[in-house]
């Protein structure tokens, strides 16, 4: 098992591209980054316009923490497109390629080897996530500095201080980890079913655009619809960034509005990817290599 | 019409006295006010607004004649509201451009206090009426109403301690109206579900907003370079 | 002699096709097994069920006396294939490509071994060059290392020669005589060509629309003394029954509805006939063919076939 898994990390990382996705999530952040150096100030004027009309804002909003969270937000669409350009690819790509019968025509059982190629995927998304966060989070924090955390939710803005932000970049990074293990189920699911790894790919995104869509339209069917859907819970490393008020109205330091939702959400997503991941092995060990 | 043109002589007189009266109690207290030519304060603020959740912050306060100012929170960020805290009493009663006028007596915290209306002369003054509540025997401003074109009315409640020999509170209360605060969910990439969002809407009934600086520290008149008020 | 597969009554389906049906052969230690039919007849699928990428519908695979389905892992251990179209990993080097399937099949190659395959397979000049640099024959060279790395017992290989030029196709077949002779392996090797086979194979199996035709040595197979004769009765099952109690059941060779077919020789046939009235069965027609080559000729009646074995 531990040979299959080395190989499978092997191939990965061996194919140029594996590093498209590291590349366009350097270009990207610090495209972001040179716009906010260069324009910061104008982008924190448009967001401190005004809010509610009877605050302002003093000091400088613009800092390392908000613009990570400005960029965890805006890739919201971009990662997981990157993580199934990977995964997506698994079983698929190695049909296409004709290597999947040599394959599994070498003594190992196809449990170990989706395994071992679920694992691998798992790896290079977690990788995926770690290079965001140096580039998002340690590199911004290196050129912007840090301080206080402005947010602005729907119905009420945040003010987290500078002290109390950090363990929830921790935690927003494990969560989205998390969320895109579950975005790499799915690609790796539906990668079984075909012979070329454009079909998974797109039906991927697909499912995540279709369903954000839904999550994100505020219609009481689609309300119901809601909690049962994954894309709603892929976004609940934010409320990482949420904070209980005191019976004063006063943010208690350390605390988390809605734990549970997190919590509910992480445990949502983790049967989503158990799930994708049974039915891959079942229907995969059923299934005539025909490629 | 003789009688009345005397009551009404009468009336004016009376008024002129009393605001002759108030002119010299602000005066005072300006005076006073004066001692201090500039002081750097370290404080707490807290916020209490119904749509913002902040934590507890530590604040440097700068001040210099005759209206620079500046509040520094650690961390870098303050929310405040609009035009206010830097609305403070020296520099309401920093010019002599209005008209001061008597308007009863009221007590603020168990001191008595005289109430003086403000109306400024200047047209083009962005305050339209200060009210303020005067302890007499101390000199001291207990409470302050400012209403202003722009930016609505305020309320500024002061509590006094161990430097209220330099007119200088321990504690400033300021009060506000809020107005209603909403981004569209699509903007700030929400999804949370109706329920949810149906309590912080009623929490939002509460418009009444406070900034509650508490300050444990003045160094007064030791001299704060001009940099400082520089953003 | 060992017994290395043992096919008995192996069917394919799928949705409505039959793809292999009621397929039973043998491979022995050190055969040179030519697996024939035409395109379509169900040889991949077949091969492909030797190596548990298709489940069989029915029947049983034996291979080194062990059950396939219980034995996965053990026999697949010690057989090397190349299935069709030899596709590796064409971002890698050949050099790569072997090394990775090495460890796939549980060996750790050294440099020198994997330099010595190459070798054997003429690319050791071209063991750093990524592989989506190579022509079809180097491919398929490459596909055939790699189905020997871990030194199998058993190799199959599924229409080597398959879009390769005179010299490739002679490159292949010299490659395995050689692995025959001087390392002694057991090797299938399917192809649509009777006259690449003819010259390699020890036995032979021909198949068609999913049904073996004809299995046997290839030696009295290709003997031109020897005749295929096809019988046509009017009840096949009662001209079978008697058949296989008589002398002549060493000499059948398949059987349907449609026909019996016989191997015999050229001067036994007139005894066939008077043999056939004796048992009381009631010819239709008996039809001798002149060779294997005639008859697979005509069983695989595609021109293309044809075009290509005029070749």
């Amino acid at each position: 098992m531990w040979t299959l898994i080395q190989i499978e990390l092997y191939k990965i990382f061996r194919r140029p591209r594996t590093y498209i996705a590291f590349v366009a999530i350097a270009a990207l952040i610090s495209i972001i980054q040179f716009g906010l150096k260069l324009d910061g100030k104008s982008y924190a004027d448009f967001l401190m316009k005004d809010i509610g009309g009877s605050m302002e804002i003093d000091g400088n909003i613009i800092n390392g923490y908000l613009i990570c969270y400005i960029m965890l937000q805006l890739l919201l669409v971009h990662v997981p497109l990157l993580v199934a350009l990977i995964s997506a690819d698994m079983i698929s790509g190695e049909a296409n390629m004709g290597t999947l019968r040599l394959l599994l025509s070498k003594p190992y059982s196809r449990t170990e080897l989706l395994l071992a190629k679920f694992f691998a995927s798992t790896v290079y998304t977690i990788m995926l996530l770690v290079w965001l966060a140096i580039l998002a989070l340690f590199v911004s924090m290196w050129i912007f500095g840090v301080g206080d955390m402005f947010l602005m939710k729907s119905s009420y803005v945040v003010l987290i201080s500078q002290n109390d932000v950090f363990w929830r970049y921790a935690g927003a990074f494990l969560f989205a980890t998390l969320a895109m293990i579950t975005v790499s189920a799915l690609g790796f699911f539906l990668s079984i079913f075909a012979e070329n790894s454009i079909g998974p790919i797109v039906a991927t995104m697909s499912i995540i655009v279709f369903f954000t869509i839904l999550s994100t339209l505020n219609i009481p069917i689609f309300n119901a619809l809601k909690p049962y859907l994954f894309t709603t819970h892929l976004i609940s490393w934010k409320e990482f960034f949420d904070l209980k008020v005191n019976d004063s109205n006063e943010a208690i330091m350390g605390s988390i509005q809605n734990p549970q939702r997190i919590i509910n959400s992480a445990l949502v997503l983790i049967v989503h990817i158990l799930a994708f991941l049974g039915a891959s092995i079942w229907i995969f060990n059923k299934k005539d290599v025909l490629s | 019409m003789k009688k009345l043109l005397i009551s009404l002589f009468v009336f004016h007189f009376s008024l002129f006295t009393h605001a002759q009266d108030m002119t010299t109690l602000i005066a005072k207290v300006k005076a006073k006010l004066d001692l201090v030519t500039d002081y750097e304060a370290v404080g707490h603020m807290k916020t209490d607004v119904s749509f913002i959740k902040a934590p507890l912050g530590k604040v440097k306060v700068y001040f210099k004649k005759p209206n620079k100012f500046r509040l520094k929170k650690e961390g870098g960020i303050s929310l405040l509201p609009k035009g206010g805290v830097s609305v403070n009493m020296s520099s309401i009663i920093a010019t002599n451009e209005f008209v001061a006028l008597a308007a009863g007596e009221s007590v603020i915290g168990g001191t008595n206090t005289r109430i003086v209306k403000l109306l400024p002369t200047n047209e083009n003054s962005e305050i339209v009426l200060t009210t303020l509540y005067i302890d007499e025997a101390n000199l001291l401003v207990r409470k302050a109403i400012t209403t202003t074109k722009e930016n609505g009315t305020y309320e500024m409640e002061m509590n006094y301690g161990n430097f209220s020999k330099y007119g200088l509170p321990d504690k400033v209360i300021f009060s506000f109206n809020t107005k209603n605060y909403k981004l569209p969910k699509g903007i700030t990439l929400e999804f949370d579900d109706s329920e949810k969002s149906l309590s912080d809407a009623q929490k939002l009934k509460n418009k009444k907003g406070r900034v509650e600086i508490t300050y444990s520290n003045y160094i007064v008149n030791k001299g704060i370079a001009d940099a400082i008020f520089v953003k | 002699m060992q017994q290395i597969v043992q096919v008995t009554g192996l069917t394919k389906q799928f949705k409505n096709l039959t793809a292999v049906n009621d397929l039973s052969f043998s491979v022995n230690e050190g055969d040179v097994y030519g697996f024939l039919g035409q395109n379509g007849a169900g040889k991949s699928t077949t091969i492909r069920m030797m190596l548990s990428l298709i489940e069989p519908t029915f029947g049983n695979i034996q291979m080194f006396g062990m059950d396939l389905e219980k034995h996965r892992r053990e026999i697949l251990r010690n057989v090397g294939a190349v299935i069709e179209k030899p596709d590796v990993y064409k971002y890698l080097s050949a050099y790569d490509n072997l090394q990775l399937f090495a460890r796939l099949s549980g060996i750790k190659p050294t440099q020198k071994l994997i330099m010595d395959q190459l070798e054997m397979v003429g690319l050791r000049n071209r063991a750093e060059d990524k592989v989506k640099t190579f022509s079809q024959g180097m491919k398929q060279r490459l596909g055939i290392a790699i189905a020997l790395i871990h030194n199998p017992q058993l190799i199959i290989l599924d229409e080597p020669t398959n879009g390769l030029d005179p010299q490739g196709i002679a490159d292949i077949r010299n490659l395995i005589l050689q692995l025959s002779r001087e390392f002694k392996k057991t090797i299938i090797v399917s192809s649509h060509l009777l006259n690449e086979i003819e010259q390699i194979a020890t036995r032979l199996l021909i198949i068609d629309k999913g049904e073996k035709l004809v299995e046997g040595n290839a030696t009295t197979l290709f003997d031109p003394a020897q005749t295929i004769v096809e019988i046509q009765t009017l009840d096949n099952f009662y001209a079978l029954m008697q058949l296989k109690g008589s002398k002549w059941a060493d000499m059948l060779q398949k059987s349907n509805n449609n026909a019996i077919l016989l191997k015999v020789d050229r001067k036994l046939i007139p005894t066939l006939h008077a043999d056939l009235a004796a048992m009381r069965i009631q010819l239709i027609s008996l039809q001798p063919r002149n060779s294997l080559e005639d008859y697979f000729l005509q069983v695989t009646s595609g021109n293309q076939h044809v075009d290509t074995y005029s070749n």
